[in-house]
């Protein structure tokens, strides 16, 4: 806890961070700019060697913030663990990649992009990394459908069945 | 007929020079002059350990640059989970890393847990233990049972299996299942043990140890086993870190890190067991690390059985947990308590929460965020096979083909956990 809360108090200083807790968990919320050098900040000044996940959360239908990626960094020296959440505006959005400070971030990075349509500017290799690569959409926004069948019932069989895709010849 | 094969041939034609040019920037120069070979690996090949890709950059039989391709086995659990209550989503995370089910079950549970603030009894807690420890000793069965195929040990195993296959008969005795448990419930376990699994147990403890003597007897000294790992896949503990490899490949680095150790969860405290670390960093370092750790599985068991408490094993906290079925012929709030969670689930508090647990393969995490709905908002799964596949090409990097069989065995990777 004494670790987390320097932090807390450093960044706040240093990069304006916003802070959000809950369950004892301590994430710090910054923005697009300062998550690249906080980052960096941790790993070289605070020693948090390991990026532990990185992952991101739709709230379609909001716009503003849309996205929030989330961080967790881990310290094998202070066996501490900080989290960090970056908001992102708007449908197609783009922040700085952090693969140059932590290598897995490229994975991860890979696979918000193909789940999320988030972009890293700066990343190596941007391609999907699940999905095929010719697949459209990105599948883990809330605005697209888990691709559920609809039953047709006697009363509603017309209705739907005008809308039911079917096999094309 | 006729245009149905153009457009076939077409759609061979297409792929070939995008994916080229797609993955120009990961391959060297020579390859793009035609001096090195693109080569194909898998997905269909048997020492790829499950569905996994990987494109070639060869020069002779050394490889220049190893791509791995993942994705073939993604059954979009994480968005499935969305659409499910938080106690009907179990049954997905049986079926991300099929070799952990049970460690799947304690970190989705624990996640849970702590969102909503749950208490464990002390009987569940130590039985998610000994089951956790088992689940630990059969997926490095099956590991050092590939691992040792892969360099053509035949006969290892055959015998890893038929070991695997008196825990799996445990896991049976308990859920009913072999492999996909769903056993652990938040707040405990579905159900207490059956009268046998005492024994059970106890006459695998018994039998185990002089089994793994037998694995060690035939690989441990092996002239041609250590021709084939030792210096094979040198990994720096440096570079380990900067790529976020957990598990026994990063203790095999000489960094000695284990969740149970630094942030016990579930009682690990209070059991005595050593985290084995190595300094070689090399395939070897990693087999002995993950043998050690066979044992130091079965002394954890030990003592978790040596010291089982009595009780319930699942919380009493209505609000979450399902009444026992023998309260509901009996009482009418129980039935009320019981429709109500198995139709419309609970709703935890509003927050996201971030809980990792130590799984066969390192750091296994669940970020689980809550809108208060009955339904997870959000479920991401840090799986410790992502991450860590993704050293793969430096340790590929001027190795042998025969010796990239080795690599992909000695990181463990399950494609299930990859992919989800």
């Amino acid at each position: 806890m004494q670790i987390t809360q320097m932090i807390v108090e450093a960044f706040q200083e240093r990069f304006q961070a916003g802070l959000y807790e809950f369950r004892n968990e301590v994430s710090l919320i910054l923005s697009t700019e300062q998550i690249a050098p906080a980052a960096l900040a941790l790993r070289d000044e605070f020693n948090f060697e390991l990026l532990a996940e990185e992952t991101a959360v739709d709230y379609w239908p909001e716009q503003a913030p849309r996205f929030h990626v989330v961080y967790r960094f881990r310290s094998l020296k202070h066996n501490a663990i900080i989290g960090a959440r970056v908001p992102l505006d708007g449908n197609a959005p783009s922040m700085p990649s952090l693969v140059s400070v932590y290598a897995n971030a490229n994975w991860f990075e890979r696979e918000l992009w193909d789940m999320f349509g988030i972009r890293f500017e700066g990343h190596p290799d941007l391609r999907r990394v699940v999905m095929p690569y010719d697949w459209e959409g990105h599948p883990l926004r809330k605005d697209y459908p888990l691709g559920y069948e609809e039953v047709q019932f006697s009363f509603n069989f017309e209705e739907i069945d005008v809308r039911k895709p079917y096999a094309q010849d | 007929m006729m245009s149905d094969e153009t457009e076939f041939r077409e759609i061979e034609f297409n792929l070939a020079p995008d994916s080229l040019d797609e993955l120009k920037h990961l391959v060297s120069q020579r390859a793009v002059d035609g001096d090195t070979v693109l080569l194909n690996m898998g997905p269909q090949h048997p020492s790829t350990h499950g569905v996994l890709r990987l494109l070639l950059e060869l020069d002779g039989e050394q490889v220049i640059n190893c791509i791995p391709d993942v994705g073939f086995l993604h059954t979009g659990i994480e968005k499935n989970m969305e659409a499910k209550t938080y106690e009907k989503a179990i049954v997905m995370t049986d079926r991300l890393d099929y070799l952990n089910n049970l460690g799947n079950n304690l970190a989705y549970c624990m996640a849970i847990e702590k969102l909503c603030d749950l208490d464990v009894p002390p009987r569940a807690q130590a039985l998610r233990v000994i089951l956790a420890e088992l689940q630990r000793i059969s997926s490095h069965l099956v590991w050092l049972g590939t691992h040792a195929l892969d360099m053509a040990a035949m006969s290892v195993f055959l015998y890893c299996f038929r070991e695997r296959e008196s825990i799996l008969d445990i896991f049976e005795m308990c859920s009913g299942q072999r492999m996909m448990t769903t056993y652990i419930r938040p707040g405990g376990l579905w159900r207490d043990t059956p009268v046998e699994f005492e024994d059970a147990v106890r006459n695998f403890l018994k039998i185990f140890p002089s089994r793994i003597d037998e694995y060690e007897r035939l690989l441990t000294k092996n002239p041609l086993f250590l021709e084939r790992t030792r210096k094979i896949g040198m990994l720096p503990p440096d570079v380990a870190l900067q790529y976020g490899v957990t598990g026994p490949a990063l203790r095999a680095s000489g960094v000695n890190h284990d969740l149970r150790k630094v942030q016990p969860y579930s009682g690990y405290e209070q059991y005595d067991f050593e985290v084995p670390t190595h300094t070689d960093c090399d395939t070897y370092a990693r087999y002995l690390v993950r043998i050690e750790e066979l044992h130091q599985s079965l002394h954890i068991v030990e003592q978790a059985l040596n010291k089982l408490p009595l009780g319930p094993v699942r919380s009493n906290n209505r609000k979450y947990v399902p009444p026992p079925r023998s309260e509901i012929g009996v009482s009418m709030e129980a039935l009320i308590h019981h429709f109500k969670l198995w139709t419309e689930g609970f709703t935890p508090p509003v927050g996201s929460v971030y809980s990792a647990v130590e799984s066969p393969r390192g750091e296994l995490g669940v970020y689980l965020e809550s809108d208060g709905s009955p339904k997870p908002y959000r479920v991401h799964w840090r799986t410790p096979s992502f991450t860590n596949m993704q050293i793969l090409p430096y340790l590929a990097k001027s190795h042998l083909v025969a010796d990239l069989v080795v690599l992909i065995g000695t990181i463990d990777v399950v494609l299930g956990d990859v992919d989800r």
